[in-house]
């Protein structure tokens, strides 16, 4: 490694420009996340999680990212006592997610081993029950949640209140109920976080052994040796797998023709004497619907539930294939006995004490990382589908009240403003005369609406201030994919000159040319035509239906675990994730060649 | 009639009674999806048929009653005229056009007619106590039916040399059932070759397979005349770890007028990029994985890239021989000892995390 290289940054915060017309953005966002009101900021290696949050927050969305990676932090310093690592400090800057990884001061790591054996041993000895548990819990967390509503206040107090002596207006459910709401999704976020950091230490342990014993191994051959195979993470799209084929056994084909229109896709079913497809859908719903074609983090996301357009669209796209013939199930019986294969001849190489090694190292990682796949459907998806929903039931209550037009602007308060609105709200309601929101919110919706929109309109730094010469943080190079060469490739990355090569993980084997076609959101999934290559920011799980239409996936963030990565091993599809640009270079209709054994996209013509 | 010929890759049993050694080895190898060059056996059948049905036998065998076997000239005269019989007797009406169909079936799966061997391949080859080795004959870059058929009898006939009566007689090898089957083999035409190893060389590590390729026959890899195309693959995963692409500056082409390999230079647009496709390499590798899990022992295989055969059909396996320098040591590389066995997996775990 050359001085020079070792020599280069990323920009320091207080270098970046802000763009125009986004003066003042960091009052949208908690004092406490902004660079500048604490010391460090110039100093630290920051990265950007641009994985989970790849566009700008609006101010109530930061939620999601503040107890995401608080609670992540808690169980390495507090819970499970890591010993090289504790939490990853977070900020906030121009609307992006930045991160830093906590070490543990080398000194003081001997002392936190037999309080992290005590412990994280626990829970791997226990693991099967104590994962029960945390089924029944998460689960009552959502059932409290979606037990809680916010209705607007009636013009007087029913008589029967007067009768009984309650003695109370009902606002105060309006205000307990949010403060529940807040409260239920914290309570959710820290479950998430119980098994998730074991669940990747103990991969982390045996991809470590593999890599020793196995020098160069390709990182998917660990990852398909541990991956579960019939993952809940692919439930909801197998759901409509089976409400496809039931269409097709019992004839209802035509009855799709307009999906967009949900009640009269429906009566089209039942009247085409479809009363036991009817059925069937409404069962797969709960809790199968609970999945949103983004990631869950951001209030704009749509979920299955509310927006049955999206899953009628898969099911008659599936019902399409079927017709042609296509075989439309996942193999699972094949990828089994692939993975079986995979481990089989690995295992094989290996003899005495270093074969006991890798049955007891991968034992682990294959019974503490399908948490890692599956957790991700009742956080992420199924509590915040849930939140969400609530959170526009309480916007709703504002609209009416005049506070503002949209249900979604109430994005643009933070979570503690629209505490202090509920209680605008009801004084008004109370006393008798106007509240003050309706005059004072929908322009400063306004403004703050200019503000994150001149954020987005700029992709966020990669990466802040000087990297470290190494980095060796175990969970920042599991969990993001930052490693020393992906930092030293984004520095690398605006010299380079090539323009047709475009690199990044080796996420999914195999090599395909095809089209590609560039999606910037899940509304544009649509566009996407049979045999294409999908190239995107990052994709979700529950776009699963496209990845039985297309040849490939890139990506530009995301590391082996990313979803994308995951689905395409999955499908047996070529990815190659974390390319950082492939979006912004590629653009649709170009003929590429994604190289998913080394993690290579050429842009073959224009 | 239909045990006369044998093609290589009919799926036939790999008998080595009807087949000798060398044609069951090549049936059977092609059959664990180690193609060899495509080919087929005259059988011992069609031996059999040929000195028994034109009344040959007989005669050769009264020929060997007279010999006296302290007699060299009178061993010398016996087998001329031995092999002169075989040479230039007709075979049997029901033999006729049984050969001359087989090669021209063997051609019909080229573009043009291609040179081929004939090699002998005795039943008694692989006996440690009475080898044949190096008593019968091959005969390299025969074009046409003449010339083929012609090679073949001398194969038959090279049963009777005077070495080979010889041989029986001082080993007390029997002459009643003595039968010969005849290999007649496409010559390689080699676009690229080289050769392949189940393991890494470099240290040893099993999981990994090395595949050293160059353009035009693998003999310049081989003697290290060239700087090859040097990939190491995951042998489980058959994906690349690591590449060299070499600068290969110069090839051997077979030259079948003279029947020699002939040397010439590479041009530029050849010389540094890769000499296989991916699909070749993923062959190549996959072809040596199973000729180590045939043969149950790392193996040092010859392959090439044959450019007369379709594209997918024209991996050849020319040899494939146990590898030797690390196949000695224990199966894998051991693992660094954790020296903590306190309790569970915590401790290796833990030593992971903090660096052992």
């Amino acid at each position: 490694m050359t001085i020079e290289q070792t020599m280069k940054s990323f920009p320091k915060p207080s270098q970046i420009e802000v763009p125009e017309g986004a003066e003042g953005w960091e009052e949208l966002y908690p004092y406490n996340l902004v660079f500048g009101n604490a010391p460090g900021a110039d100093e630290k290696f920051w990265f950007c999680d641009s994985q989970h949050w790849p566009t700008v927050f609006k101010p109530f969305e930061t939620i999601g990212g503040e107890f995401a990676v608080k609670c992540l932090g808690q169980y390495n310093t507090r819970h499970l006592l890591i010993p090289p690592a504790n939490g990853i400090e977070f900020k906030i800057h121009l609307g992006y997610l930045y991160m830093s990884p906590v070490a543990v001061p080398q000194e003081e790591i001997p002392a936190r081993v037999p309080e992290f054996e005590r412990r994280a041993g626990h829970y791997f000895q226990n693991w099967d029950s104590l994962l029960e548990a945390w089924h029944s819990k998460v689960r009552a967390t959502i059932d409290e949640m979606e037990e809680l509503h916010f209705t607007a206040l009636p013009d007087a107090v029913p008589f029967d209140d007067i009768v009984s002596g309650k003695a109370m207006d009902g606002s105060q459910t309006l205000m307990e109920n949010y403060d529940r709401l807040i409260a239920l999704l914290y309570r959710n976020w820290q479950y998430h976080f119980e098994f998730l950091n074991l669940g990747y230490l103990a991969y982390l342990d045996f991809f470590g052994f593999c890599k020793e014993v196995f020098p160069g191994i390709p990182d998917q051959a660990v990852a398909k040796m541990v991956q579960g195979v019939d993952m809940e993470l692919f439930r909801p799209d197998d759901e409509l797998k089976r409400l496809a084929v039931k269409a097709v056994q019992l004839g209802l084909q035509s009855a799709f023709e307009n999906p967009d229109d949900v009640e009269g896709t429906l009566r089209a079913v039942r009247s085409a004497g479809g009363e036991e497809w009817v059925a069937a859908y409404e069962a797969a719903q709960d809790p199968w619907f609970n999945f949103t074609v983004g990631n869950g983090f951001y209030g704009h996301d749509k979920y299955w539930m509310e927006h049955q357009e999206i899953p009628l669209g898969y099911i008659k796209d599936y019902i399409r294939r079927l017709d042609e013939g296509q075989e439309i199930m996942r193999p699972i019986e094949q990828l089994t006995a692939e993975k079986e294969r995979i481990v089989e001849e690995y295992r094989d190489l290996l003899q005495g004490e270093a074969r006991e090694q890798f049955d007891a190292k991968r034992g682990l990682a294959a019974t503490a990382y399908p948490y890692v796949e599956n957790h991700n459907f009742y956080i992420e998806h199924w509590t915040m589908g849930v939140f969400w929903r609530k959170v526009r039931e309480l916007a709703r209550v504002f609209v009416g009240a005049g506070f503002w037009a949209d249900p979604a602007d109430m994005l643009y308060l933070n979570r503690n403003e629209v505490r202090d609105a509920i209680f605008d709200l009801v004084t008004g309601w109370a006393v008798g005369a106007e509240s003050t929101g309706p005059h004072y919110w929908p322009a400063e919706i306004e403004r703050r609406r200019r503000i994150i929109d001149a954020l987005s309109a700029r992709r966020p730094q990669p990466a802040l201030n000087t990297p470290p010469a190494e980095i060796t943080e175990p969970f920042t190079m599991m969990l993001y994919g930052i490693t020393t060469e992906q930092v030293q490739q984004w520095l690398a990355g605006d010299e380079s000159g090539d323009d047709t090569t475009i690199t990044g993980m080796a996420a999914s084997p195999g090599v395909v040319e095809g089209i590609a076609r560039v999606i910037s959101s899940a509304d544009q999934l649509g566009e996407v035509q049979e045999g294409e290559i999908l190239v995107a920011t990052i994709t979700a799980p529950s776009w699963g239906p496209i990845f039985g239409r297309i040849k490939a996936t890139v990506t530009d963030i995301g590391g082996m675990m990313s979803h994308a990565a995951i689905v395409c091993r999955e499908y047996g599809l070529p990815a190659v994730t974390g390319t950082g640009s492939a979006s912004t270079t590629i653009r649709t209709g170009q003929r590429i060649r994604v190289d998913g054994n080394a993690g290579r996209v050429d842009i073959l013509e224009s | 009639m239909s045990d006369f010929i044998v093609f290589f890759d009919s799926g036939h049993e790999p008998s080595l009674e009807l087949l000798g050694g060398k044609c069951a080895s090549l049936v059977s190898m092609t059959s664990a999806g180690m193609p060899v060059p495509p080919g087929f056996a005259v059988t011992t059948a069609a031996f059999d048929h040929f000195v028994n049905g034109s009344g040959l036998r007989g005669e050769i065998r009264a020929r060997l009653a007279e010999i006296d076997p302290t007699d060299v000239r009178c061993v010398d005269r016996v087998s001329a005229q031995i092999r002169h019989a075989i040479e230039s007797r007709e075979v049997p009406a029901d033999m006729h056009g049984v050969l001359r169909t087989a090669y021209e079936q063997l051609m019909s799966r080229f573009a043009d007619v291609v040179p081929v061997a004939v090699r002998s391949s005795a039943t008694a080859e692989d006996l440690p106590d009475a080898s044949f080795a190096g008593q019968q004959d091959t005969y390299l870059w025969l074009t046409g039916y003449a010339a083929v058929s012609e090679h073949v009898r001398r194969c038959w006939a090279s049963l009777y040399t005077s070495r080979a009566i010889t041989y029986r007689l001082r080993n007390g090898i029997p002459e009643e059932d003595l039968s010969m089957a005849v290999a007649v083999q496409k010559m390689v035409n080699a676009r690229a070759a080289g050769v392949a190893m189940t393991l890494d060389p470099s240290n040893g590590d099993r999981s990994k397979i090395v595949v050293d390729a160059s353009w035009g026959v693998g003999e310049m890899v081989v003697s290290g005349q060239v700087t090859p195309d040097n990939v190491l693959l995951d042998k489980v995963m058959l994906t690349v770890v690591r590449e060299h692409v070499g600068d290969k500056h110069a090839e051997l082409v077979p030259d079948p007028a003279s029947g020699r390999l002939a040397e010439r230079e590479v041009e530029p647009e050849r010389r540094t990029v890769r000499c296989l496709t991916d699909q070749e390499l993923h062959a190549v590798a996959a072809m040596a994985k199973r000729a180590e899990k045939h043969y149950g022992t790392p193996q040092d295989i010859e392959w090439a890239i044959d450019a007369d055969l379709p594209e997918g059909d024209n991996l050849l396996l020319l040899q494939s021989r146990p590898e030797t320098v690390h196949s000695a040591s224990p199966a894998a590389t051991t693992p660094p000892t954790i020296t903590r066995t306190t309790g569970f997996f915590m401790a290796g775990l833990t030593s992971s995390l903090t660096g052992r």
